[in-house]
């Protein structure tokens, strides 16, 4: 065959193997998120309070320790758990116990989750417990917000600026 | 049914064959092509980088500048950076699949294979983390969501992906991490690709010239016609919603959408596990390796440099005989081929006064045999047409041809005939014509049996044919196992060329009785 006839032949193949390429390098366009909605992200990180409080320890108790390890008060590092609740609009968008890190328990806790919601206005409220109180939080904020599509709405949180942080 | 897969693959490669003849065959370069896309990145990726900002707030602009105002330069640059990725994906999933199919996997492969395994991850980290440094909304999607996905597996302290939460808390220490990635990945592909082909003795690393040029032109035009974009600066106080993925590199991200990053994680990393475990599932039953027999090996070193794996070295001699080495053959390595034994100029059947011991041979086909069956299958042809086919386990098989006068002696690969024994069957007249079949043109099952015998039969390479043997009484088929059609005509053909030819006088009883006898003592 005439080298000219050969390379007519070959077009095909690189005519097709240029429009997969182009083609798969760019489309199906992929929806990530409807055009309609924007996000919320909750990310915080803090420690509860620590689970019990330090106490002196009894003569008897001290005599048991170690000589070297004899020290009046114990503390357990232990932390508790932190109770975090998202509401958006009356619903419960999130409500969880967030485990302390650490193998002994004593570090923070740490939650990242993403919620889309539709663009709009909403009442946003965010509690956090993080004391051994049985009822109620020990920070709560609530703010009503509009959010426009692809808006990306954060949920943060910063005990020492008093608590919870929506940017 | 591994024969009938094969064959699909040979109907493909055939049509490839017709617009690109076999040499250009990109059916059979998937491999070389993986190198030549991969060279294209590299040099385009370094063009980008001279220009490119690394800056988390500058990189964007940089791309920018180089797609737009550099559009005659850097812009093509980065267009063929992105299609010669994106063509590296498509050759290296044709080549695992033809590997696979083709059941060159297993045995000593697996070390190919394997390492193809690591290749991959090694590809995916470049193209994933190069489409994060462009800082594009596709950049910012991608780094959420693979951060997202790290995060899923609970190794870090505190989720990494919050390095991407809002505007406020980006830092460039990730971005920067990130282009380090980009140049780190990339260069341990390149030292596992030189890994990967380790075993291969004059591995295919260049695609032909002409074929080359063909995917070259084809990625210019294409970055010209369709230049690679970006898609408007990454905003962190926005989330993309519709973005244009690029599937060959990102085509998980969505699947993280809909399913825990934990549960992508298991199927990747089982599916990793699985396809490596590939080669033992089941491990080949595999012929004895090769050996060496030490009387009969003068050290010239050629089934060294004819072992398409690589698999034999030369050693200081240990016998004391007058030469300077030996062949020693490393067992992990030897793929029982015979190709050895095809290239050892001891393994002549001419020889009366010792045995047909050649330096190196498979022990479960010794090249004696070779020649016994020469003797024994020739013993009923009759007439002056007589054939007698050499073909390749792995090859074409003309013993169902309807035709008469011809018998078949099957190799492990007919890269094993010494040239020798065409001489000797043809010049003591035991056929009238020898026809060799096997694996299609660059397509040998051992990589390299077929071309050595082309080179050998055409005095190219050691061992030569001798000059004395008449070219119109031998032929070469290499039509494949799906080329049955092709080698019935061909061997027709080749039948009627010999009947025209004047007869030689057949062979005589007393002569097949004294290479008989000759053969006899040697089994003994
Ligand atoms: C960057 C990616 C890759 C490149 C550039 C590449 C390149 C090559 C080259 C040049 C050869 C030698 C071919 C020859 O001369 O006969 C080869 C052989 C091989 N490759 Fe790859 N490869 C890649 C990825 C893979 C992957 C992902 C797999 C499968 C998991 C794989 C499996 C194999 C096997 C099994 C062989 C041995 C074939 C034989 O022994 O006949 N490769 N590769
Ligand atoms: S049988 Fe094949 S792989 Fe083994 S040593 Fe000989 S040529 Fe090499
Ligand atoms: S080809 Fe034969 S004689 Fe030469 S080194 Fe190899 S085994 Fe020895």
């Amino acid at each position: 065959m005439p080298e000219i006839w050969r390379m007519i032949l070959q077009l095909p193949f690189y005519l097709a193997f240029a429009l997969l390429l182009a083609y798969l390098s760019q489309q199906p366009a992929y929806q990530h998120q409807d055009p309609g909605h924007a996000l919320i992200k909750l990310s915080l990180s803090h420690a509860g309070e620590h689970k019990e409080e330090c106490r002196r320890l009894t003569p008897e108790e001290l005599a048991e320790l170690a000589p070297n390890m004899r020290r009046p008060i114990s503390c357990n590092r232990e932390r508790l758990p932190l109770l975090v609740e998202i509401v958006l609009d009356d619903n419960l968008l999130y409500r969880a116990y967030l485990a302390p890190a650490g193998l002994s328990r004593d570090g923070e806790s740490t939650v990242y989750k993403r919620f889309p919601v539709t663009a709009g206005t909403h009442t946003i409220t965010a509690r956090l417990r993080d004391s051994n109180r049985l009822e109620g939080f020990d920070y709560e904020h609530s703010e009503a917000i509009s959010l426009s599509p692809q808006q990306n709405f954060v949920i943060g949180f910063n005990a020492d600026t008093g608590g919870f942080i929506f940017l | 049914m591994r024969r009938a897969l094969r064959s699909v693959f040979e109907r493909i490669d055939r049509f490839f064959d017709i617009a690109f003849t076999p040499a250009w065959n990109p059916m059979q370069q998937l491999g070389a092509l993986g190198w030549f896309f991969y060279w294209i990145v590299i040099v385009s990726g370094i063009y980008l980088y001279i220009f490119f900002d690394t800056g988390i707030t500058q990189a964007y602009h940089s791309v920018e500048y180089l797609t737009h105002e550099q559009w005659y330069a850097g812009g093509i640059m980065r267009s063929l950076h992105r299609y010669a990725s994106d063509a590296l994906v498509v050759v290296v999933f044709l080549h695992l699949l033809r590997e696979y199919v083709l059941d060159r996997f297993r045995g000593p492969r697996w070390f190919a294979w394997v390492s193809g395994m690591v290749l991959l991850w090694l590809l995916y980290a470049s193209g994933i983390s190069g489409y994060w440094v462009v800082w594009d909304k596709l950049a910012q999607y991608v780094a959420i969501a693979t951060t997202e996905w790290f995060d899923s597996l609970g190794i870090f302290g505190k989720p990494i992906a919050r390095n991407f939460l809002n505007h406020a808390s980006l830092s460039g220490r990730f971005f920067t991490l990130l282009i380090f990635i980009h140049i780190a990945a990339p260069l341990m592909l390149l030292f596992g690709m030189w890994l990967h082909i380790q075993r291969h003795m004059h591995p295919q690393v260049n695609p032909p010239r002409g074929l080359a040029a063909g995917c070259l032109i084809m990625l210019v035009i294409l970055s010209l016609w369709f230049p690679a974009m970006s898609q408007g600066p990454a905003d962190l106080d926005t989330v993309p919603s519709i973005i244009n993925l690029d599937w060959f590199y990102l085509f998980i991200y969505p699947l993280l959408d809909h399913y825990s990053g934990t549960l992508i994680w298991a199927v990747v990393a089982g599916g990793t596990v699985l396809l490596s475990l590939l080669p033992w599932l089941p491990a080949v039953r595999k012929r004895e390796v090769a050996v060496v027999h030490l009387d009969n090996c003068n050290g010239c070193a050629r089934c060294v440099a004819d072992c398409p794996y690589s698999a034999i070295s030369m050693v200081p001699r240990t016998d004391g005989l007058p030469f300077e080495q030996q062949a020693a053959v490393d067992p992990s390595l030897c793929l029982s081929c015979g190709i050895c034994s095809g290239a050892c100029p001891s393994a002549s059947p001419f020889r009366r006064r010792t045995a047909l011991i050649p330096g190196i041979e498979l022990p479960a086909f010794p090249i004696q045999a070779v020649k016994d069956m020469i003797l024994s299958k020739t013993q009923d042809l009759a007439g002056n047409n007589r054939v007698l086919i050499f073909n390749c386990e792995h090859g074409l098989d003309l013993a169902a041809a309807p035709m008469t006068n011809f018998a078949q002696i099957t190799l492990p690969c007919v890269g094993m005939l010494p040239p020798s024994m065409i001489d000797f069957t043809l010049s003591r007249k035991y056929s009238d014509g020898i026809f060799i079949a096997g694996c299609r043109e660059h397509d040998c099952n051992f990589r390299l049996g077929n071309e050595w015998v082309q080179q050998r039969l055409a005095r190219q390479r050691d061992p030569y044919l001798r000059e004395r043997v008449p070219a119109e009484r031998f032929t070469q088929c290499w039509a494949g196992v799906s080329g049955f059609k092709q080698g019935l005509s061909e061997l027709e053909v080749f039948q009627e060329r010999l009947a025209r030819l004047s007869p030689p006088a057949r062979q005589s009883p007393e002569s097949r009785l004294r290479d008989g006898k000759n053969a006899e003592c040697a089994n003994a």
